[in-house]
């Protein structure tokens, strides 16, 4: 999932300075995992910025929604009347999520509360760690799940490096070697002659940016 | 009795029912006084308390929150109180981060038969509020 979280109050503050009503916008899904933008942190920003805005004697009407999914255009329609309330719109989704809310309603300014991180998965409660690099060549199926090109400090395809030590990165001791992961799991499945393989330098063409892909429902 | 111009701080001491509310009758057994400007709210366990609780107080002219709660290993809903102390740590976070003082929101552990410990957390608590003036939110009004 998307990993995101909260921008500075102090940098949103500044962002909603002069307008006298908004309208927080949640989204229900990635954000709400990693805590950063679901309904739950719509009300605690409401919240702070209310009492902010009372604590210094400005005037600020704060509406409040969350929906499912801030990256469909079918779930942001619906919000039509509410967004023409407001004067401006704090969308508290992923990066994706700010550009189709500002694309569905391009009259009003759409600013973002959060800075969108990475997209990974959940190591214990509230500790949230980066799993993939969306390369656009999955390379999982030789390295037994475990993705070298992110979770490797070097990215390296070859691994493991000189620096690996008892299991932990020499970049990083507080980071597990990847490629001691790796050829752990590989041992444990029987699987080692993978790791045996010379593998080349990555083609990073394989990705243009904006990535885009077209394809047909089965 | 509140003299009229001396500041008399509003606090709101969300209490355990199984230990913190308990305590505060204990003390009214016992005959010992503490503030009554403490408003005491009854929950379940401290568990039930969330920041929003503690924000919402502070929107509607709290100047102090208390958690009061079971000690450690002794609560009834196992982690209550250790979900609560991550909560008012949280809480005074989002409040600094708007210039509301930290110490302003705070978590007591206590048993329910310490009833003068009841009233002695309320009697440190109303004075520290009292030196720290009215929530700066509420003296924006």
């Amino acid at each position: 999932m998307i990993i995101a979280e909260r921008k500075p109050l102090e940098d949103i503050q500044e962002m909603i300075t002069g307008y006298k009503k908004i309208l927080i916008l949640g989204c229900g899904t990635c954000v709400t995992i990693c805590w950063a933008g679901g309904e739950k942190e719509v009300a605690v920003l409401s919240s702070q910025l209310r009492l902010a805005s009372k604590k210094n004697g400005n005037e600020l009407a704060i509406l409040e929604d969350t929906i499912e999914r801030q990256c469909e255009k079918e779930l942001i329609e619906v919000l039509k009347d509410k967004v023409q309330q407001a004067d401006a719109v704090l969308s508290m989704a992923c990066g994706i999520g700010v550009q189709t809310v500002a694309e569905i309603f391009p009259d009003v300014p759409v600013y973002p509360a959060l800075n969108t991180k990475f997209m990974g998965m959940p190591e214990r409660e509230g500790v949230w760690v980066e799993t993939c690099r969306a390369c656009g060549d999955c390379f999982l199926d030789k390295t037994g799940g475990i993705c070298p090109i992110v979770r490797c400090a070097k990215g390296l395809l070859n691994g493991p490096c000189g620096g690996t030590n008892n299991g932990k990165c020499e970049v990083d001791p507080e980071k597990d070697c990847a490629w001691t992961l790796i050829y752990r799991k590989l041992e444990r499945q029987g699987r080692l002659d993978v790791m045996r393989k010379y593998y080349p330098p990555r083609n990073f063409q394989t990705v243009i940016r904006p990535g885009k892909i077209e394809t047909l429902q089965a | 009795m509140k003299i009229k111009g001396a500041f008399s701080p509003d606090i709101i001491a969300f209490c355990c029912a199984q230990s913190a509310y308990q305590a505060a009758d204990t003390a009214g057994s016992m005959r010992i006084s503490y503030p009554e400007n403490i408003r005491v709210i009854r929950v379940p366990c401290v568990g039930r308390v969330d920041v929003l609780h503690i924000l919402r107080a502070f929107e509607r002219g709290a100047d102090g929150v208390l958690v009061l709660g079971c000690h450690d290993e002794a609560c009834h809903h196992l982690s209550g109180n250790t979900r609560a102390k991550n909560r008012v740590q949280k809480a005074n976070t989002l409040l600094q981060e708007i210039g509301i003082d930290g110490k302003r929101v705070e978590m007591f552990t206590l048993a329910p038969n310490q009833g003068s410990r009841f009233a002695r957390i309320a009697n440190e608590v109303n004075e520290r509020i009292k030196e720290l003036g009215p929530s700066p939110v509420k003296s924006a009004d």
